[in-house]
C-alpha cells in the first residue's frame, strides 16, 4: 500500500432538485509511473491509482481510467446532476489492489 | 568508399535517432486511437480541449475537456513514452460531459482528446503544449 493515501472531496452541502453541481476530488498518492529509475539505475515499479468512479445513490456519474501520465495526487473535477437527496460514493482503485472510498451526503431542497 | 571510424559512428548515431524515437511514439498513438475508435472516421466539431500553451512544469499540466453529449472522452499525450493518459466514461447522472484533471508531459508535444458520441461517431481536438521541464523524471 502506498503511504498516506488521503482522499479529499468537495461537494456542496445542499442543492435544488435537478441542479448541476461541480465536484472536485483529489487523492494524495505518489502515482509512480514505472518510467523512473532510482539512484542505482533500477526501474522503480509502477504503482498508480488506475481507476476512479463516482456514484450517486447507486447510479454512475463518472468512471475514469487513469494511466501513468496522470500527475501525482490525481485531481479530477467534473459535474453531476442531483435529482434527490442522497450520498455520493467516490472510489479509487490502486494498482496493489487497495480500494479507497469516501462518501459525501447532499441534501436536496 | 572508405568508412573511417568517425564516419561509422556518426552514421550509427543518426540512424538510431531517426528510427527509434519518432516512429515508436507515433505507432503507439495510432494503436491507442484505433483501439478506442475501432478505425472509424474522426470529426472535429463538438469537442473542446483546454490546455496551457506553455507549461513550465511537465509534472502537472492542467487539462480540461468538454464534449457535450459524449459517452466517453479519451486523452492522449502524443509525445509521452506511453501516450495514453486517461479515459472519462460519463454515466447517466453526469451533469455535463466536462472533466478537468492534471497530467504529466515528457516534453513539448501535442495533447489529443477524442470523444465517442452515442451515435457511434468520434470527434477529436488537439493542442500543442510547450513544456520547459519534462515530467517523466528520466
Amino acid at each position: 500500500m502506498a503511504d498516506n493515501v488521503t482522499p479529499r472531496v468537495r461537494v456542496p452541502r445542499d442543492a435544488t432538485a435537478g441542479e448541476t453541481i461541480t465536484i472536485k476530488t483529489l487523492i494524495s498518492h505518489p502515482m509512480e509511473s514505472g518510467q523512473r529509475k532510482d539512484g542505482d539505475g533500477n526501474t522503480i515499479p509502477r504503482s498508480i491509482i488506475n481507476r476512479f468512479t463516482c456514484e450517486f445513490n447507486g447510479e454512475m456519474v463518472i468512471d475514469v481510467t487513469l494511466e501513468p501520465a496522470i500527475s501525482t495526487n490525481p485531481f479530477v473535477e467534473f459535474e453531476a446532476v442531483v435529482p434527490e437527496s442522497g450520498s455520493f460514493v467516490f472510489t479509487w482503485y490502486d494498482d496493489d489492489g487497495d480500494v479507497y472510498t469516501e462518501t459525501k451526503e447532499i441534501a436536496v431542497s | 568508399m572508405n568508412f573511417t571510424r568517425r564516419n561509422t559512428l556518426w552514421m550509427a548515431m543518426g540512424t538510431a535517432i531517426a528510427t527509434v524515437l519518432p516512429f515508436k511514439a507515433f505507432a503507439d498513438v495510432d494503436a491507442d486511437i484505433a483501439a478506442f475508435t475501432g478505425g472509424a472516421e474522426i470529426g472535429s466539431e463538438g469537442i473542446t480541449l483546454v490546455a496551457p500553451e506553455i507549461a513550465e512544469n511537465g509534472n502537472t499540466v492542467p487539462v480540461e475537456v468538454n464534449a457535450p453529449g459524449a459517452e466517453a472522452i479519451m486523452i492522449l499525450a502524443a509525445g509521452n513514452p506511453t501516450p495514453a493518459v486517461g479515459t472519462f466514461n460519463f454515466g447517466p447522472l453526469a451533469g455535463s460531459q466536462f472533466a478537468s484533471t492534471r497530467i504529466r508531459l515528457a516534453g513539448t508535444q501535442d495533447v489529443v482528446a477524442i470523444a465517442r458520441m452515442p451515435d457511434g461517431s468520434f470527434v477529436q481536438a488537439s493542442q500543442e503544449v510547450k513544456v520547459t521541464i519534462g515530467g517523466c523524471g528520466g
